[in-house]
């Protein structure tokens, strides 16, 4: 070949659709992933992020469209290609039968792995997942961000290039979600490409290089975190908070007001470069709210203005 | 020693007809081409003896069935019913059931670890998801824990054997040739049941099994031998555990016959078409 391997996109896809009977779940997407890049889907619950996440697996046949994974066909290179990448799946999905350190090292088993290499493996793993003191315990007692832990190191047992998770801290108080995205971190160093979906705003921004914003099966945008946030917000956000009812009738007398005003049923946010300036002029026009907060936009700014709806809908 | 004494002597021809039959019924959906992708089924395999290698006690459970069968055997049935006439030899009644309760709790062990087992990490577990994430594929999943069937179920008929040898119930040395083909009637159950399995869609589903289970205890020619159906004999042909049944009477009583190759026949078959049916719809559970 005439490429150097690594020049080789992790992940291709063009034009790719998944349905489900009449029911499209991703309609004709185009993605490139490039070695050692993080790279997310970000997007609401059936945005088709599980979709695409569970073809580039290859345990989900492509309805029509080009996937390559390594610059293999999903079709007929299954075997070859699930040899290389690692899973995170939405749930666990752990061997309840079986003991902590037993699950990684059937796992390795399951890869055709040898079994000394599957137990040093899955030393090392669960060290560095911080779960060495639980290697015998049986998975069913494990804590939700402990069980994700383990199920990460089962994920990273065959020593995989690409790593696949699916909403990694869905379900986690925000302390395990910071250990979890720490061990992530760690593992981009260490160049394993990283594709994840999620559907929180701060995880996307805190681990992504690269991310596509998806909704109903399409990609509505395409950046890095921070070009997106220039790209499709203000610098600021002015949210507004009003008596319940009220949020209609003042946004009336906040018009013209920034780039643009958004009523949330919650809350109205007003798009402006300076919010300081922004919330001056509400206390000018006589539209004094509740309360009110300037704060920088995220990518779920980035979001509404896409889709016109918020990401927790 | 013993002619072929076999009351059916047109079993060969008439199962040969069938298997031939068979093979042109049957759609090509159900050819198991699957089979061609089967890599490492000894894996799930290995799983399983990691899983029972903690709790052994749940294996040693399976040989009790085995003693309580031929226990009651030995001293209930035995003094109350009189010897019978099988193949023109007079023989005691529990030799004559001892074979067949072998055979049925081949069938029995086959059909428990391929339901309830599969379908608790099919549904439940999620067992198989995981696996077929990596490089393992359906088919080795179905072979996989369908050997694991077949292993235990080796286990206990080999214990089986041990027993009726040392009650009596046998005096043939081919009994020893019982315990492979009792593999054979896992195989073939423990393929039916895992198909089955899969279109299994809850728990309350599995009320029908023993519906379809018990009638094949009771006629397949397990406790009266088939010439006592009369006119209905070749509807226990249909049973696919009076094949395995005749088979382990011919390793008892050292009476073979050339019928035994349809009878092997046919559990391979059904084993086949079984394996073949779970993996497809494996294929589309957990594919798609």
């Amino acid at each position: 070949m005439a490429d150097a391997p690594s020049s080789i996109p992790v992940v291709s896809a063009h034009n790719l659709v998944k349905r489900f009977g009449e029911f499209t779940a991703v309609d004709g997407i185009d993605v490139e992933v490039r070695p050692g890049e993080a790279f997310g889907f970000l997007g609401p619950n059936g945005a088709g992020k599980s979709s695409t996440m569970r073809m580039i697996g290859c345990v989900s046949p492509v309805t029509s469209g080009e996937l390559r994974i390594f610059g293999m066909d999903p079709a007929t290179h299954g075997r070859q290609i699930r040899s290389r990448i690692g899973v995170v799946p939405q749930t666990d999905q752990l061997d309840m039968e079986l003991s902590v350190e037993e699950n990684l090292i059937i796992y390795g088993r399951y890869f055709d792995l040898p079994r000394r290499l599957c137990r040093e493996r899955a030393a090392e793993l669960l060290e560095f997942v911080q779960l060495s003191d639980r290697a015998t315990s049986k998975v069913e007692p494990l804590s939700g961000g402990m069980k994700r832990r383990v199920t990460i190191a089962r994920a990273l047992i065959n020593d995989p290039e690409l790593l696949l998770l699916d909403e990694p801290t869905t379900g986690l108080d925000p302390q395990a979600r910071h250990v979890l995205w720490d061990r992530l971190y760690r593992l981009k160093q260490r160049g394993v490409t990283l594709v994840l979906t999620t559907h929180y705003m701060d995880e996307a921004e805190q681990l992504c290089d690269r991310l596509v914003v998806m909704d109903q099966g399409r990609i509505a945008a395409e950046g890095s975190p921070r070009e997106l946030i220039q790209r499709h917000s203000t610098r600021e956000v002015l949210e507004l908070r009003y008596v319940p009812g009220q949020n209609e009738l003042q946004a009336e007398r906040l018009q013209g007001l920034g780039d643009r005003v958004e009523v949330l049923p919650d809350r109205v946010l007003v798009y402006a470069d300076d919010g300081e300036a922004a919330l001056r002029e509400v206390h000018n026009r006589d539209a004094m709210p509740e309360s009110s907060l300037v704060r920088r936009s995220s990518l779920e700014d980035v979001f509404l203005a896409l889709t016109g709806r918020t990401l927790n809908d | 020693m013993h002619a072929d004494l076999h009351p059916q002597a047109d079993t060969v021809t008439t199962i040969n007809r069938s298997v031939g039959g068979l093979l042109r019924i049957i759609p090509a959906s159900l050819w198991p081409t699957e089979l061609l992708r089967v890599r490492r089924p000894q894996r799930m395999v290995e799983r399983s003896a990691m899983v029972y290698r903690r709790s052994w006690m749940v294996l040693l459970s399976g040989f009790v069935e085995p003693f309580v069968y031929l226990m009651s055997v030995r001293i209930g049935f035995a003094a109350l019913i009189g010897d019978l006439n099988f193949d023109g030899q007079v023989i005691g009644y529990a030799e004559f059931v001892a074979p067949a309760l072998m055979a049925a709790a081949a069938m029995n062990g086959a059909i428990f670890d391929s339901t309830a087992n599969v379908y608790y990490k099919l549904v439940h577990a999620r067992l198989y998801d995981s696996v077929l994430a990596t490089p393992m594929g359906v088919a080795d999943v179905a072979l996989g824990e369908i050997s694991w069937a077949m292993l235990r179920g080796a286990l206990y008929s080999t214990a089986f054997v041990v027993v009726m040898w040392a009650l009596g119930l046998t005096s043939s040395l081919w009994i020893v040739l019982a315990v492979p083909i009792c593999v054979l009637i896992g195989f073939a159950f423990a393929s039916l049941g895992m198909a089955v399995t899969t279109f299994l869609r809850s728990w309350s589903d599995f009320d029908y099994i023993p519906a379809v289970q018990v009638p094949l205890l009771l006629f397949s020619a397990t406790f009266f031998p088939v010439s006592q159906y009369g006119s209905w004999a070749w509807a226990v042909q249909i049973s696919p555990l009076y094949h395995g049944v005749v088979l382990v009477r011919m390793a008892a009583f050292n009476q073979w016959s050339w019928s035994a190759i349809g009878h092997i026949a046919v559990l391979l078959g059904i084993a086949m078409i079984g394996l073949g049916i779970t993996s497809r719809r494996l294929r589309a559970l957990l594919l798609k």
